[in-house]
């Protein structure tokens, strides 16, 4: 297969983000929108063109779809281990590809209308092409280092879109906090290559997940060196999840994502709900036959639970949020947190895969009903101009489309039948009672809950009596209505897509049946959560009120995220910051800084040479120089030799 | 006579050449058009550094006294580039000197006597040459440092320089005493031969380490960096902070490997527990500087400590790591400092909150300085990245986890400050941001090629396996 015109998909964003990042000042507005769609829509059209022929040409050999490697040896890092670049494609980097370029192209369709009128209209396109090629880098990659440097990029134009706002102090903010935790996240992520290099002597995922198909074990064998009693490879295993949660918004590392929020809706759509955000679920299946291999899938089990409770814990903190966009922030945490279980319960052979099928599966249907879910949240709050519960109402008068679109994301979401969540979540929850029973009570319990905080915030929106707005709110323009409607499409249709004969761990397929009992009990949990929010929400009542009281304590501690930022607060204001930085910012100031100001004070030119010698610094860093001399000698002579 | 022999000092003699033409030159050239020296001696350092790259010699010469060999060759090369930049960079602010306070060309005699010296410390092929390159390439900097004579910090600067310099040569020539003692020998080759793990060579050992952990300002040795960068002149304090550390990082590497190889089981403890100050220190008080210069001096502090990341693994991946690094930061480092440098003389304002609103004002100095930072930082696909992520690499393959995670944890660290220039530049909405400003030719061309070197350094990758195989042979 010649897949080489794939390296235009994510090369023409590029180029677009080159264009209009350099002459941001020559470009018109309204020109540079056209670029940024035309480039993405040409992305678009090469990746379903790919997707047709992986799947139904060329892709399945004997029953079983291949992977296609185009790469080249980019550096020899030692006589033994290289680093390639180049490009990857089998079944799961080609559902990412159709998942970017369409979310990203709508996006790119829906900022025309949204951002009309910004000043930094030109820069937000250039943001979003830079970002969307640095996701679709990150997709095809062949091995570890190769992701890893697009993992950053990803960082880095996100940090730049959140803070695109950058007139508001709490964008930058935001922008500083995803960056860093990110970042600190993958400080684990880096040692775990770093390991797998040297203990495997590879970066690339085609050696490190190749699977014998008669023992039904990894090929590669490696020195079992062990550390506290598991091998190294799953050490670094782990420390590569560590990596996937905090780019996935997993606990502890999700402290960023709601603060995200403060970037423009489009960007937040984009990127923190349907495609950047879904990068550790997609790190996470890229290794999956080693998750699954390495000490009988001990780091796998770690995915699962991590999954489970950051799922559990979001869910429970989204009910209580008044933000809207929050709501959906959390929303999205608690639906990777799915698809991170789904993947750790997952098994390898045949039907046993299904978890692994269903977190893709679910996955690609999330990508389009969560992107329907911020884009219509956009376009409500384009018309009202706030982010707050409080200052909405009634609005299904108003905004049609809207109302529609939205509904029918938030059926999606709550898994009712047929639309696409349900088939998607059907997958996850039986992956999940045949692996781990508690989990898929977890589970089963999110979905309540989910469908409870969806219609929460879509009675509250569109239902309700009409808030004083100041001026009558209005549907939004074609440019915004359009991409709307599209995903609204897609969210319909989506999950009646046979997934399981393209996707699967073992990429041979399989046929996925309906597990009608786990269905209905799925189903009817949402239903009573949907029917317990009608309840609630859909006339504006106190009985909400009152239900919050009597969940007291526990209602008061999900509001506040369960103090989770306070706790970080705790630890790097109070602890490193009082403790350990005060101090050497003291010394800065009073001894360096200090003695510095007390030259410049005395202004006898004569004698400022000998003050140099004089003012007791200099003797200060000799002394500190001789100490270290002596220290140094001591210990390294007598102690440590 | 056989001349092919002057062909391994070539270096010298044709730096040496330029020095003297120079100084002719002062002599000749009227007063009024002294300004012309910068262009002269642009143009002759430029064809020396050109003239570097072709073909290169192995040999010793001197009774193995000085030696060259294509490493070495090849390291002369990066420190001439980086020369070079530096004073396509300083060209403008030079001129002005000479001109309007009739300064003469002693700022390139005394920086190419600094950098003759250091072509002499790392071609060593003994303690004696040794020394003698270490000196020359320190006193003519201290005079360097204290070249503003108008302003009273810039002679504060040269008068701590010099005098914790004196220290510190000091203390190094009282270890090279002790080696010398116990093995009876100053060249390099006789005493690795001899070398045993007594204390009398240990301490011999220490002292000469510390001595060149002075110049690379390593903690606790680093006390002199913060006031001497800020008094400096910014040439001098980007000459200091990335030629001089680079020089003083290769030889001490290249003594370590070769030399020290049999006390390696003391010496990699040491450079571990320095290593971490290093990193900690530098990095915690980088976090609160305001002013430019020093706040690129204790950032410069912290990144001598991930060098030393590199020199723990001890074999010829360590050295190549080392090497790359190095590289990588004279780039990064020169093209932030340029920025500093062109804006400081323009407007001549060095504190982080001049800065703010520039990206808005002066989009392009403001895309080099957020190359140049994310380069420092460490993200990728910057050359910085993969400089780090190899000397991680370095450690990490001799089992020095810890140690990896916590220079891991202060890559973290040093992301926080230098966010906040980027924060600053782009980020932030100032009324008063420094107006738009235009850059004469060199100073043009200087951060251009930084620009080109911190990019091709990133994506070219033969130049690494060329530093790779040259590192197989050290002696």
């Amino acid at each position: 297969m010649d897949i080489t015109y794939i390296y235009l998909i994510p090369i023409i964003p590029l180029a677009v983000f080159l264009l209009l990042g350099i002459n941001s000042k020559k470009i018109k507005p309204a020109v540079s929108g056209y670029i940024g769609v035309l480039g993405l829509f040409t992305s678009f059209l090469l990746s379903i063109y790919t997707a047709y022929q992986y799947f139904f040409v060329i892709g399945k050999i004997d029953g079983e779809y291949q992977q296609f490697i185009d790469k080249t040896t980019w550096l020899n890092f030692t006589d033994t281990l290289h680093i390639d670049m180049g490009i990857l494609v089998d079944s799961i980097s080609i559902m990412m590809l159709v998942v970017v370029t369409t979310i990203s192209l709508m996006v790119h369709i829906y900022s025309r209308g949204y951002m009309k009128g910004d000043d930094g209209y030109t820069r937000c396109f250039a943001y979003l092409s830079l970002f969307t090629f640095s996701m679709l880098g990150l997709v095809l990659a062949t091995n570890l280092f190769q992701i890893y440097i697009f993992w950053e990029l990803v960082g880095v134009s996100s940090y730049l879109l959140i803070g695109y706002y950058y007139t508001k102090p709490s964008a930058v903010s935001a922008a500083k906090k995803a960056f860093i935790v990110t970042r600190f996240a993958d400080l684990g992520f880096l040692i775990g290559i770093l390991i797998m290099g040297y203990y495997t002597g590879t970066f690339d995922f085609e050696t490190l997940n190749a699977v014998n198909p008669e023992t039904g074990m990894l090929v590669l064998n490696w020195a079992s060196t062990s550390f506290m009693g598991l091998s190294v490879i799953a050490w670094g295993l782990i420390l590569i999840f560590m990596g996937g949660a905090g780019k996935s918004a997993m606990m502890p590392f999700h402290i960023w994502l709601p603060d995200a929020m403060e970037g423009p809706t489009p960007v937040s759509a984009l990127i923190h709900a349907a495609t950047m955000v879904v990068a550790g679920v997609y790190l996470v299946a890229r290794l999956f036959p080693m998750f699954y291999f390495v000490e009988d899938g001990f780091a796998l089990n770690i995915v699962a639970w991590v999954g489970g409770i950051s799922s559990l814990f979001a869910a429970i903190i989204a009910i209580t949020q008044t933000d809207i966009k929050r709501v959906l922030a959390f929303s999205t945490m608690s639906q990777i947190g799915y698809m991170m279980m789904a993947l750790g319960v997952s098994g390898y052979d045949g039907h046993e895969g299904v978890g692994y099928m269903a977190s893709m599966f679910h996955l690609f249907t999330h990508a389009m009903f969560k992107a329907l879910l911020f884009l219509g949240a956009g376009s409500v709050i384009h018309a009202v101009h706030s982010n707050y519960l409080k200052d909405m109402g009634g609005l299904r008068k108003y905004m049609p489309i809207t109302n529609i679109t939205f509904l029918i994301a938030a059926l999606a979401i709550a898994g009712v039948p047929p639309f696409a969540g349900f088939w998607s979540k059907d997958e996850i929850l039986v992956a999940a009672f045949e692996n781990n029973q508690i989990l898929y009570y977890i589970g089963v319990f999110v979905a309540g809950l989910t469908a409870f905080y969806m219609f929460r915030i879509y009675f509250g929106i569109f239902w309700g009596k009409d808030k004083k707005y100041e001026h009558t709110p209005h549907e939004s323009p074609m440019s915004m209505a359009f991409p709307l409607l599209f995903l609204a499409g897609m969210s319909i249709v989506a999950g009646l897509i046979p997934f399981s004969e393209y996707v699967s761990a073992d990429n041979k397929g399989f046929e996925a049946h309906l597990n009608y009992p786990l269905a209905a009990i799925a189903t009817t949990v949402g239903i009573i959560g949907i029917a317990l929010a009608w309840v609630f929400y859909k006339k504006e009542n106190s009985l909400s009120d009152k239900y919050a009281k009597s969940f007291g304590v526990l209602y008061k501690w999900a509001y506040h995220k369960f103090y989770f930022d306070e706790l970080y607060l705790f630890v790097t204001k109070k602890i490193i910051f009082n403790r350990i930085s005060a101090p050497i910012a003291w010394f800065d100031k009073k001894v360096v800084d200090g003695t510095m100001e007390g030259i410049g004070n005395k202004t006898v030119v004569v004698s400022d040479k000998i003050k140099g010698m004089q003012s007791g610094k200099l003797q200060d860093y000799a002394f500190a120089f001789i100490v270290g001399v002596v220290v140094l000698a001591g210990v390294f002579i007598y102690l440590w030799k | 006579m056989d001349f092919s022999s002057f062909l391994l000092m070539r270096h010298e003699i044709i730096l040496l050449v330029i020095t003297l033409l120079l100084l002719v030159a002062e002599i000749f050239i009227p007063q009024q058009k002294k300004g012309s020296i910068v262009h002269l001696a642009i143009f002759l350092f430029g064809i020396h550094t050109v003239l570097g790259f072709l073909g290169n010699v192995e040999g010793a010469l001197f009774g193995g006294m000085f030696r060259n060999t294509p490493m070495i060759h090849f390291f002369k090369n990066v420190l001439n580039v980086g020369v070079l930049i530096l004073l396509l960079q300083s060209a403008d602010w030079l001129q002005e000197k000479m001109v309007k306070q009739h300064k003469g060309t002693e700022f390139f005699i005394l920086l190419f006597s600094s950098l003759l010296g250091m072509y002499f410390m790392i071609s060593a092929g003994d303690f004696l040459m040794f020394y003698l390159g270490l000196e020359l390439s320190t006193l003519p900097v201290a005079a360097l440092a204290a070249y503003e004579t108008s302003k009273r910090i810039s002679s504060e600067a040269g008068i701590k320089l010099i005098l914790s310099a004196a220290l510190a040569s000091g203390v190094s020539l009282f270890g090279i005493s002790m080696l010398y003692a116990t093995s009876g020998s100053i060249y390099f080759n006789d005493i690795a031969e001899m070398i045993t793990a007594n204390n009398l060579t240990i301490l011999g050992m220490i002292l000469f380490f510390t001595g060149l952990s002075f110049k690379i300002s390593l903690v606790p040795f680093h006390f002199w960096t913060a006031d001497v960068y800020e008094g400096a002149p910014i040439s001098v304090t980007s000459f200091l902070s990335v030629i001089s550390k680079g020089a003083a990082v290769f030889i001490l590497m290249i003594l370590l490997f070769t030399v020290f190889k049999p006390l390696m089981h003391v010496w990699e403890n040491m450079v571990y527990v320095i290593a971490l100050m290093t990193m900690f220190i530098g990095n915690l008080f980088a976090s609160r500087q305001k002013n430019m210069k020093r706040f690129l001096a204790y950032s410069s502090v912290a990144q001598a400590g991930f060098i030393l990341l590199g020199i723990i693994n001890g074999e010829h991946l360590g050295f190549a790591t080392v090497i790359y690094f190095v590289l990588v930061y004279i780039f990064s480092n020169l093209a932030a400092f340029g920025v500093v440098q062109a804006i400081s003389l323009k407007t001549g304002k060095e504190n982080m909150d001049d800065y703010e609103g520039l990206y808005r004002t002066n989009p392009k100095l403001s895309l080099v300085m957020m190359l140049a930072l994310f380069s420092l930082a460490g993200i990728p696909p910057v050359a910085g990245f993969f400089g780090k992520f190899f000397l991680f690499t370095a450690a990490a393959s001799k089992g020095y986890y810890l140690l990896v995670f916590l220079a891991v944890v202060n890559v973290t660290i040093s992301l926080y400050y230098y966010l906040l220039v980027i924060r600053a530049m782009f980020l932030r909405k100032n009324e008063n941001a420094i107006p738009f400003f235009t850059n004469k030719l060199y100073m043009r061309l200087g951060l251009v090629l930084t620009v080109l070197g911190i990019i091709t350094l990133g994506l070219y990758s033969p130049l690494y396996d060329y530093i790779f195989e040259l590192s197989k042979n050290l002696m």
